[in-house]
């Protein structure tokens, strides 16, 4: 038998009807960086959270050092020397570094006299793993790639031999992650095994000693890095030959209709977010905004949204100049809007399918006559929806929680579209829905273009941007950094764009 | 000029705030702990009238105060399993959860207590605990009535708040408490188990809110009658706020509210016609709201997943 | 209409009311081991107690007189909580209720018996709402969690009441903590002589229907449900969450300041300082029986003036203490929330 640190053989876990892992297999060797690759909903994050112990399989064993092991809760795994960076952090923002580090980790009643000598024992080993963490430090007061580096020292502290991380580089920019990477390697050499999840394809060439795809649920292969390239871990990771290459027809865009000039927006905290941002979107055009998350895409999204208050010079939609308050009601003045999170922002869960779609319209003919529901009319017309979107779902007043993500994301983009915007704007349409759904809430969204939209396309995923935009504009900080065509000869320098380099300071 | 009068107003007023407090301060500590691990209590009228019936019943038919200190704590820790179930275990909405309680507390005191002590025609009063002077201190002028001349569960406050806030800042417990008030996820990911942590915030909460109620019948009235509570549960909702969610917070807030409970009752005895007592009466709660106000600008915030069930 | 339709609708209904049904018997179960506790013969006790609402006609009519405010401020309240919000302050928009319509009933006496009554219930609504708005202008501005504010609000009420009762509103003798009485043109109307069943009722009925229709039939009623639900989608679909919130602040403590007004106009004819007996908090228990549904609040309300009603009597005819009340409705809060959770589960779809 091969020696390996962590087998899983045929895991399965089903969340009510969803069945996340079907049979899942999975060998990870000591000391190499194993990734797990494959498309969001693929089951990476489920398999490593059944690995953590947050998550039980139905059936199936894990063997852990050569030992048939049961996790049955994060505690069994930290015991077990397995540490997981999550996506979203796992920190309580108001206690300090050293206090999360030790949090859970004693019994309850243990006085935590020796603080000093565990705020020491903190330092050295950030010192040593050269991670320049200040163990003294509320978390709420760090960044984003901080607060990283205090959730690796974490595992690092419990002396953990495993190290899974969920797509860490999600929340960095191109040049974090490149330090994040090679800061994996060494603690490889070290001899501390990585299994890391990502969907992005040059992580894996560029970190990874094996890889192992995922695909609805099951693994599809395990191969060496080595022997592999981009292309093929492309066409496993999503089943076909090509990457979605969307027809997207030659067009002429035409005049201006949105244009804003010098946007300044604060965030929640009250510091800056989007800073003296102009831009113009023209008729029958999609202006792709690319970025890593959190430099000022949402800030922005919810400032042209009316959501959150914002200074500028001028917005001008459709030839009219708006003031602040014309923003609140947009969507009267022809904008649409899908927002970046369907289930928060998007849709009103316990509410029917039919009552989410007339969520903006319900106020007017011929839903609503002198202020009473025109239920007759509101079904009919959702019924005409759900055929036309092809949604699946049984009666237009099932509760709209009952369906698929892809399926909801479908109800959010019928019922904007429907309204023929002049003007539209939409935030990571595609993020966490299935591939089938992908392509058709895309193909839409070109459509509504060639039928002469002015289209502002907010997304974090590049992919997208390319396969959707007319012109790209990278943010950065909250900043415009420049504009490039949808080439991908030129992805190198929308990278360092995102990184808040250009050419010329390169 | 004579300013005796003055000065021994001022320290009446001053010996009886920190007695005024003291129920509340006792429900308000504990509240602080079930509010830092997520839960919000407003059920802690009820809890109080249940402590303070358990206790008075217990140490009338005994004759042993301490034995009615133990019997609050323990309709305190029955309480407080019942109010977990169904907030943590259930995950029932904690303010409809508290409604039912109040009511159930007045409801359930009122008919023990009509039944066993009202109608009984028994003398009904305790002898209650009785304050003792500090020797020394006690001597100071002026000092020594206002701070040592309490009785056993007032001076015991000076205990319970450095206790709790070291509990609640340098333990483990202390740490995992707030960990699952502010961010539950995290606290489960580092295998906190977030219901039983809920669990102890919310007995912790209701055992010292029926020691506060206790307090009112053992150490204060010499007897129970009818919502002797009256709103002082409230009240610690509003101190935990007004404390900031801090033990000591929670004592100054006590004290000052003892302040208005103290003068209220002064000048109503009085009958002075200077102020109405009824602004005295209303102003805590005037005082409470407008600190609420302040609160958004502030760095203190209330714990994240306050009211939030988990999962 | 079709079948299919009809049926699914009566399931639908089913299953909304079953948990009421349920939780009340256990209630009393639990009750009446209290009861047995206390030493009394839980049988004789609740035989009494139905004894004393439903006996005779004026009985079942006090069962009425006794459901009125309940009704009010429990529908009031299912508005609010339909919209998410938790006025816990029905008990002090009651009070400002039956303040400003004991002010209108006294300082503008001399109006005429059609002008003045509507003027009153108005002013009871408008004091109320007030009373109500001020907590949601409080969420909206500053953030302030209503639960406190609305707890607060009710003691300074209370205490101003008391103020009016004790200082500058006290009766010309001066012998009780009490207000003179109103003028006789603005004391309601009552219908069934010699019984003193009033049209409050039948107003508190229309109220009920008309709230019924508001929120699930009507466009406004649309936006204070989706608000409750999810204020941030609410908000992206261009709903203004705060007027809302305002709104439905509004309507729940109009709707109790007008319990408060109809008290004063058709009960007691004067204000005094304990003129609720804690309709407010009883009102939370009525409206979430029926799972806020406003149509729900006429038959919860009547189930609790039922329950108040007999107790009166229970407790003369079998001396069992009426505090009874306020423990049986404890127990049916708790029970709906049992059952309830079986109910609401809702899946979160794991992607």
């Amino acid at each position: 038998m091969k020696d390996c640190i962590v087998r899983m053989e045929n895991i399965v876990k089903s969340f009510g009807s969803v069945r996340a892992s079907r049979g899942v297999n999975l060998e990870v060797c000591p000391g190499e960086i194993h990734c797990l690759l494959g498309e969001n909903g693929a089951g990476k994050t489920v398999l490593m959270s059944i690995l953590y112990g947050l998550y039980q399989p139905d059936s199936g064993d894990i063997y852990y050092k050569n030992k048939k092991i049961t996790i049955g809760s994060p505690k069994d795994a930290i015991n077990l020397r397995i540490g997981m960076v999550h996506q979203h952090f796992m920190l309580v923002p108001t206690l300090t570094v050293a206090e999360n580090i030790v949090l859970g980790q004693y019994p309850a009643w243990k006085v935590l006299s020796d603080m000093p000598a565990i705020q020491e024992k903190i330092y050295q080993l950030s010192k040593e793993f050269d991670l320049n963490v200040h163990p003294e430090a509320l978390v709420q007061d760090l960044s984003v790639g901080e607060q990283q580096r205090v959730e690796i020292l974490k595992a690092l502290y419990h002396g953990a031999d495993l190290l899974v991380l969920d797509e860490p580089t999600a929340v960095l920019t191109p040049q974090e992650s490149e330090h994040l990477l090679s800061f994996l390697r060494e603690l490889a050499d070290k001899g501390l095994t990585i299994l890391f999840i990502t969907h992005k394809l040059e992580e894996v060439m560029q970190v990874s000693d094996r890889v192992t795809i995922l695909r609805d649920g099951k693994a599809i292969a395990t191969v060496n890095t080595s022997e592999t390239n981009p292309r093929e871990l492309a066409r496993m990771m999503v089943g076909r030959d090509v990457l979605m290459e969307l027809m997207k027809k030659e067009g002429e865009s035409g005049e201006v209709i949105f244009s804003v000039r010098n946007l300044n927006v604060k965030d929640e905290k009250g510091l800056p977010a989007v800073k003296n941002l102009s831009l113009e979107v023209r008729e029958r055009e999609v202006v792709g905004i690319a970025g890593v998350s959190g430099n000022g895409q949402t800030e922005l999204a919810l400032a042209l949204a009316g959501l959150v208050e914002s200074q500028f010079d001028e917005i001008i939609l459709n030839k009219h100049s708006l003031t602040q308050k014309d923003l609140s009601r947009l969507n009267h003045l022809g904008m649409a809007h899908i927002p970046e999170d369907r289930q928060k922002m998007g849709l009103i869960l316990p509410f029917s399918v039919s009552e989410n779609f007339i969520a903006e319209t319900y106020r007017n003919e011929p839903f609503s006559k002198k202020g009473f529901l025109q239920f007759r009319t509101i079904k009919d017309y959702s019924n005409m929806l759900v055929k036309k979107f092809s949604i699946r779902v049984g009666d237009v007043d099932e509760a709209i929680a009952n369906l698929s993500g892809g399926n909801q994301q479908k109800v959010v983009v019928a019922r904007e579209l429907d309204r023929r915007p002049k003007f539209l704007l939409v935030n990571q349409p595609t993020r966490g829905i299935d591939i089938g759904a992908t392509e058709f809430v895309r193909q839409q969204i070109l459509a509504e273009r060639d039928a002469g939209s002015a289209i502002l396309l907010i997304s974090t995923d590049l992919e997208e941007i390319f396969a959707l935009s007319d012109r790209i504009l990278v943010m950065y900080e909250g900043r415009i950094m420049g504009e490039v065509p949808p080439d991908h000869n030129r992805v190198e320098e929308i990278g360092l764009m995102m990184a808040g380099k250009t050419e010329a300071t390169a | 000029m004579d300013l005796l009068p003055g000065i021994l107003f001022l320290q009446s007023i001053l010996a009886a705030t920190w007695r005024m407090a003291t129920p509340i301060l006792y429900a308000a500590v504990g509240e602080v702990f079930t509010e830092r691990s997520g839960v919000l209590n407003i059920g802690l009228e009820g809890v109080m009238l249940i402590g303070a019936f358990a206790g008075y019943s217990v140490a009338f038919e005994s004759g042993n105060l301490v034995l009615g200190l133990l019997a609050a704590i323990l309709s305190g820790i029955l309480s407080g399993l019942i109010f977990a179930l169904f907030t943590v275990t259930i995950k029932a909405n904690q303010i409809v959860v508290g409604a039912a309680f109040n009511m159930i507390g007045a409801g359930i005191t009122g008919v023990l207590y009509r039944v066993f002590y009202a109608e009984s025609g028994k003398v009904l009063s305790l002898k209650t605990f009785q304050p003792f002077q500090i020797p020394f201190l006690g001597d100071i002028p002026f000092l020594g009535e206002v701070l040592f001349n309490q009785n056993i569960m007032v001076y015991a406050t000076l205990l319970v708040v450095p206790l709790a806030s070291f509990i609640l800042y340098k333990t483990a417990f202390g740490l995992s408490i707030q960990a699952v008030g502010e961010h539950p996820k995290a606290a489960d990911t580092v295998g906190i188990n977030v219901p039983r942590m809920r669990y102890f915030g919310i007995l912790i909460g209701t055992t010292m809110a029926s020691i506060g109620g206790a307090f009112l019948v053992l150490a204060y009235a010499d007897q129970f009658v009818e919502g002797i509570v009256t709103g002082r549960g409230f009240i610690a909702l509003a101190v935990v706020v007004f404390g900031s969610w801090s033990p000591w917070g929670a004592m100054g807030a006590s004290l000052l509210f003892g302040v208005f409970y103290a003068l209220q009752l002064r000048i109503q005895a009085m009958g002075s016609v200077l102020i109405p007592y009824q602004f005295l009466q209303a102003l805590p709660y005037v005082v409470t709201i407008i600190f609420l106000i302040g609160l958004t600008k502030r760095r203190v915030q209330s714990p994240k997943a306050l009211g939030v069930p988990y999962k | 209409m079709d079948w299919a339709n009809l049926r699914t609708r009566l399931t639908k209904m089913l299953r909304s009311v079953w948990s009421p049904f349920a939780a009340i018997p256990i209630a009393l179960l639990l009750g009446a081991l209290v009861l047995l506790a206390a030493g009394y013969n839980p049988i004789t006790a609740y035989e009494a107690m139905w004894q004393g609402a439903f006996k005779d006609r004026t009985a079942f009519t006090e069962v009425l007189i006794k459901a009125t405010p309940l009704m009010f401020i429990g529908v009031g309240l299912a508005v609010a909580f339909k919209c998410s919000i938790w006025n816990i302050g029905a008990e002090g928009q009651f009070y400002a209720g039956a303040v400003m319509a004991t002010v209108t009933g006294i300082y503008l006496g001399d109006l005429p018996r059609l002008i003045l009554i509507p003027l009153v219930l108005i002013m009871g609504t408008a004091g109320g709402a007030l009373w109500g708005m001020l907590a949601a202008y409080l969420k909206n501005r500053f953030g302030a969690s209503e639960v406190v504010t609305t707890i607060m609000l009710n003691y300074v009420a209370i205490y101003i009441t008391g103020y009016l009762v004790t200082g500058p509103m006290i009766e010309t003798k001066g012998l009780f903590p009490q207000t003179p009485k109103i003028s006789e043109a603005a004391w309601l109307p009552r219908f069934l002589p010699p019984t003193r069943l009033h049209i409050g009722f039948i107003i508190a009925v229309l109220v009920a229907v008309l709230l019924y229709i508001l929120i699930f039939k009507t466009s406004i009623g649309y936006t204070i449900r989706a608000v409750g639900i999810n204020p941030i989608a609410a908000r992206y679909a261009g709903i203004n969450v705060k007027r809302n919130i305002l709104l439905a602040m509004g309507i729940s403590g109009g709707a109790a300041g007008l319990a408060g007004a109809v008290e004063v106009s058709a009960i007691s004819y004067r204000l005094y300082q304990l003129i609720s007996p804690g309709f407010g908090f009883d009102g939370i228990a009525v409206a979430l029986l029926v799972n806020n549904n406003p149509l729900g609040v006429i038959f919860s309300s009547f189930l609790f003036g039922a329950l108040r009603s007999g107790a009166e009597v229970m407790m003369m005819t079998a001396k069992v203490p009426s505090v009874l009340v306020s423990l049986i409705q404890g127990f049916v809060i708790l029970s709906v929330v049992a059952f309830g959770v079986y109910r609401v589960t809702t899946v979160e779809k794991e992607e």
